[in-house]
């Protein structure tokens, strides 16, 4: 039978408005958000795009990736098939037909293939939804087995098996040549006769199965989270190009508002994003906040954004305050489009959850941007915070420790000031390394290595200050942005060209926050100096460090994921003890916070399981006698956690002192 | 009602050293602070003002630097901030400071009745807490020091009833306004204050007074109004101390080490 072109036209235009009215609804909410430039470094964007989205990189990275793969890229090759079966239904002397023979055979082959693989994709999908989900598909707002996931499914599945019945009933016309299709002819061998159904009635109701199937997912498209397959392309197109932690500056005047408080403080990005998510959640399983039993789960605060933009989209429309609050003082309810302001301040900004999400959504400086609202508009944050804000302004240095005892470290070396043109190397002592009595020990292993190597370097003495990680990460961003300008202006001052930190937290700001204050320095963290240090034979490591046994190595976030420096620790490990480290279960960029990231150093942690108590059990599972640390945050939490599992003989050593132990012989 | 708090810009003192050779306190590089005391002082009078609507007034004496001070509590939500800076005020002990800051509260009253005047208990710097009693002598209004709670205000009544921290125990007591409260840190926990607070403090105005405002008499302020003169500062030396045992090697021996030695000196009561 042939379709009906009229009332085919009729269904089309319905779908088509749906979906448009769909799309527009959202899009024009995105619309709203505050403005910022994604257009830069276009071949840069482009590259990306191509190896996530379309080279589907970050899915790939689960077992069940390569079944999105695989319906990934039958929709690509199968978008001509059913462009071709919309314009047909309109137009039915519109065919492939028109195309050269050859080419015409070797399309309906692919797509004939393809169709049999999406419809084993989906099945399997349906298999691992119904039978084995991880725990990681539910979340507060949705379960596993939603209606929405098996709608979809099943949709695309009577969509493949409507493309087969059409064809096989072509083959079975004498219409088609079945070489060209050989999954339709095994069909129309083998189940049209037993169907018990004229070839020509099979053809009819295939073909309107699936215009209807076909019309029905465009439909439902925008409705859904499937929404992601129209934004996450462009979304990893339009994704940041800069280190994720380096969120923007603030513009300080009055009359403005700071962060983010309300939806429409977010930028268009922020908001695309919401659209863009797949609810796959990878983010949450990676999360070390959420794997603990936090109330913040990266996944609920996405999705928190898009159902406040749908809630309150009337009233943004229309230019009123929206009614909807997008933070909640304490927990939010799941699923209502709030997010709670526990959840706000557990995020430990380790960067977990942007390193895996598959379109590139980026959380973190959401939390960031509300973080920034509820310190500087509201000054709501834990009671804890609030000295230690005022240490940093008072004293620079997150104790209020008197500023002239940064210097105590020193004890007997010879430490000198750094001087323009004499001295090489700043070494950025940092706050932890000036008055943290566990890393003053390895503030003097780092001046000991330096010192063996014939390293120039020198320090800025008392009137160095905190470098304003934390600052940041907490959203005090006033505060910030004086302790950056003073920071930036002293070393433009005293004519530093290379910074050396022992913290990467010290390293991370230096390098990638102060260039948004026209400072362009060398900053490298210890564990890179020092490897360059030995690979150039300045080091001599008189023995093997054999005393501290089994040597577990731990990747800080900042050091690792935020700054991509995986190798200089474990190749300075190698060097000091003649062997690689033992690595964790999860390490390099899927290493696991020790929980003091993002100012949570500071904040007291009464919510679920402590994150470094989570870790120190990861590494007793190895069975260490020393855990290696290269950051002062993680070397304070590895050792509390042994502390409170009595972890027995196990130590926390920095890298630096493993390589001063092979110096002393 | 205008409630006046009145705050001190003191050296950081934990930065403070004192010079061997002269017995001089070292000044030199010092940051200032809000005196702590005052801070919670100053946090009691915004609760005031958030919770009955009252009107707040700063006050400090002090060198034309101390409107940073100032500043900081207009950032924090007070209504005015004055500051007393004279040379004729400078040298002042605590009965010309007493003096100087009642006879401005005076002038306050004459404008809005003042109802209440919230002092820190102490300075850290002088320490000697009689700046705040000594301003409610003077303006013969009852004084309330040490003060952790305000248990009871009741504005049409005029008056208060406030918990008092004293050793060992807590005293509540009542009283007719107009008060002068001194307040000790359990009070409350100060307020950090807003940005687009901070922004506007950047532009308001400390209003300053000097003497040509108060007409008191040059005798009785300053260094010639002042009876006390401080004659020498110094750090009492410290007695050596000493390790007992070995806590690195045998924490447990060097815990019963000092156990036994403390008993000894009857400083342990078992």
């Amino acid at each position: 039978m042939a379709p009906n072109p009229k009332l085919f036209a009729f269904l089309l235009a319905l779908s088509a408005s749906t979906f448009v009215i769909g799309c527009y609804r959202r899009f024009s909410l995105v619309a709203l958000g505050r403005p910022e430039y994604r257009l830069d470094a276009l071949g840069t964007r482009f590259s990306r795009m191509l190896r996530l989205a379309f080279g589907q990189e970050r899915v790939l990275g689960k077992p069940f990736g390569a079944n999105h793969f695989i319906i990934f890229w039958s929709f690509i090759i199968l978008a001509v098939a059913n462009a071709e079966f919309l314009v047909g239904g309109l137009l039915p002397q519109a065919s492939l037909t028109a195309l050269p023979e050859p080419l015409q055979h070797a399309l309906l082959f692919l797509f004939d293939l393809v169709s049999l693989l999406a419809l084993a994709g989906v099945l399997f999908a349906f298999a691992r939804r119904l039978f084995f989900p991880e725990p990681s598909l539910s979340s507060d707002y949705v379960k596993a087995r939603s209606p929405e996931a098996f709608l979809i499914l099943s949709l695309i599945a009577v969509l493949m098996l409507a493309y087969f019945g059409m064809h096989a009933a072509r083959i079975a016309l004498g219409s088609e040549d079945p070489s060209a299709l050989p999954v339709s002819a095994l069909i129309a061998a083998n189940l049209v006769a037993p169907l018990a159904i004229t070839p020509s009635a099979l053809a009819a109701w295939s073909w309107w199965l699936h215009a209807l199937a076909l019309l029905s997912f465009f439909a439902y498209l925008p409705q859904s989270k499937h929404m992601h397959i129209l934004t996450a392309i462009p979304n990893c197109f339009l994704s940041d190009l800069e280190r994720p932690n380096t969120q923007p500056r603030e513009e300080f005047k009055r009359g403005m508002r700071f962060g983010v408080g309300r939806i429409d403080d977010f930028t268009w990005k922020d908001l695309f994003d919401s659209f863009s998510c797949t609810e796959c959640g990878r983010c949450q399983e990676t999360c070390p906040a959420a794997g603990t039993g936090k109330s913040l789960n990266p996944r609920s605060i996405i999705h928190a954004i898009k159902t406040n933009l749908l809630a309150n989209g009337a009233a943004l429309r229309t230019g009123d305050p929206p009614s909807l609050p997008l933070i909640e003082a304490g927990e939010a309810k799941s699923g209502e489009g709030s997010s709670g302001e526990a959840a706000i301040w557990a995020c430990t900004t380790c960067g977990a959850c942007m390193s895996v999400c598959p379109v590139l959504i980026e959380h973190m400086p959401k939390i960031v941007k509300m973080r920034r609202h509820l310190v500087q508009m509201k000054a709501s944050f834990p009671e804890e915070l609030t000295t230690f804000f005022e240490n940093i302004e008072a004293r620079y240095n997150p104790w209020g420790i008197a500023p002239t005892e940064r210097t105590k470290w020193h004890g007997t070396l010879q430490v000198k000031a750094f001087e323009e043109g004499k001295t090489e190397y700043l070494l950025y002592v940092g706050c932890a390394g000036a008055f943290d009595a566990r890393q003053k020990q390895v503030t003097v292993a780092l001046a000991t290595i330096l010192d063996a190597a014939g390293v120039s370097w020198g320090t800025l003495g008392k009137v160095e200050r905190c470098c304003g990680d934390s600052l940041r990460r907490l959203g005090n961003e006033y505060v910030f942005e004086r302790t950056a300008r003073d920071n930036v202006n002293l070393l433009v001052e005293r004519g530093v060209k290379k910074i050396v930190t022992q913290c990467p937290h010290c390293f991370s700001t230096l390098k990638n926050d102060y260039r948004q204050y026209g400072l362009e320095l060398e900053v490298v963290h210890h564990s890179e100096l020092i490897a360059a240090l030995i690979a150039a034979g300045k080091l001599d490591l008189k023995q093997r460090v054999a005393d501290l046994g089994r040597l577990l190595f731990h990747d800080s976030c900042y050091l690792g994921r935020h700054n991509e420096v995986y190798a200089a620790p474990r190749q300075v490990l190698t060097a000091a003890t003649g062997a690689s480290p033992v690595e964790f279960a999860r390490n390099g960029e899927r290493s696991f916070c020790c929980g003091a990231g993002g100012g949570r150093m500071w904040q007291e942690e009464q919510e679920g399981e402590r994150i470094n108590l989570n870790r120190v059990r990861e590494a007793l599972r190895q069975e260490p006698d020393t855990i290696c640390v290269s950051c002062p945050y993680c070397l304070t939490m590895m050792e509390d956690g042994l502390k409170d599992l009595q972890g027995g003989s196990v130590k926390v050593k920095d890298l630096a002192e493993v390589v001063a132990e092979g110096l002393r012989a | 009602m205008l409630v006046v708090v009145c705050i001190k810009q003191v050296p950081d003192t934990t930065q403070v050293q004192i010079d061997p050779v002269t017995n001089t306190l070292v000044r030199e590089g010092i940051p200032f602070i809000v005196n702590p005391y005052d801070a919670h002082a100053l946090e009691e009078a915004l609760r005031l003002k958030d919770q009955f609507g009252f009107r707040v007034a700063a006050l400090s004496m002090g060198p034309p630097n101390a409107e940073a001070t100032l500043k900081k509590a207009l950032a924090l939500g007070v209504d005015e901030a004055i500051l007393l800076s004279d040379r004729v005020f400078g040298g002042a002990d605590t009965l010309a400071t007493s003096r100087v800051l009642s006879e401005a509260i005076a002038k306050l009253n004459q404008r809005e009745q003042v109802g209440i005047v919230i002092c820190g208990k102490q300075t850290i710097d002088g320490d000697t807490a009689q700046v705040g009693p000594g301003i409610a002598t003077r303006l013969g209004y009852t004084q309330l020091t040490l003060v952790d709670h305000i248990e009871k205000l009741d504005p049409f009544q005029e008056r208060i009833t406030v918990r008092r921290k004293l050793e060992g125990r807590h005293e509540i007591v009542e009283a007719p306004l107009p008060v002068l409260l001194t307040v000790v840190r359990e009070v409350n926990r100060p307020r950090y204050p807003t940005v687009p607070m901070r922004l506007e403090s950047e532009e308001a105005v400390v209003q300053i007074w000097s003497n040509q405002e108060l007409q008191l008499d040059q005798n009785g302020i300053g260094l010639k109004g002042s009876p006390t003169w401080v004659s020498r500062i110094f750090s009492p030396q410290r007695e050596k101390g000493e390790i007992v045992g070995d806590g690195a090697v045998d924490p447990a021996g060097a815990a019963h080490l000092l156990v036994d030695r403390l008993l000894s000196r009857d400083l342990l009561v078992v």
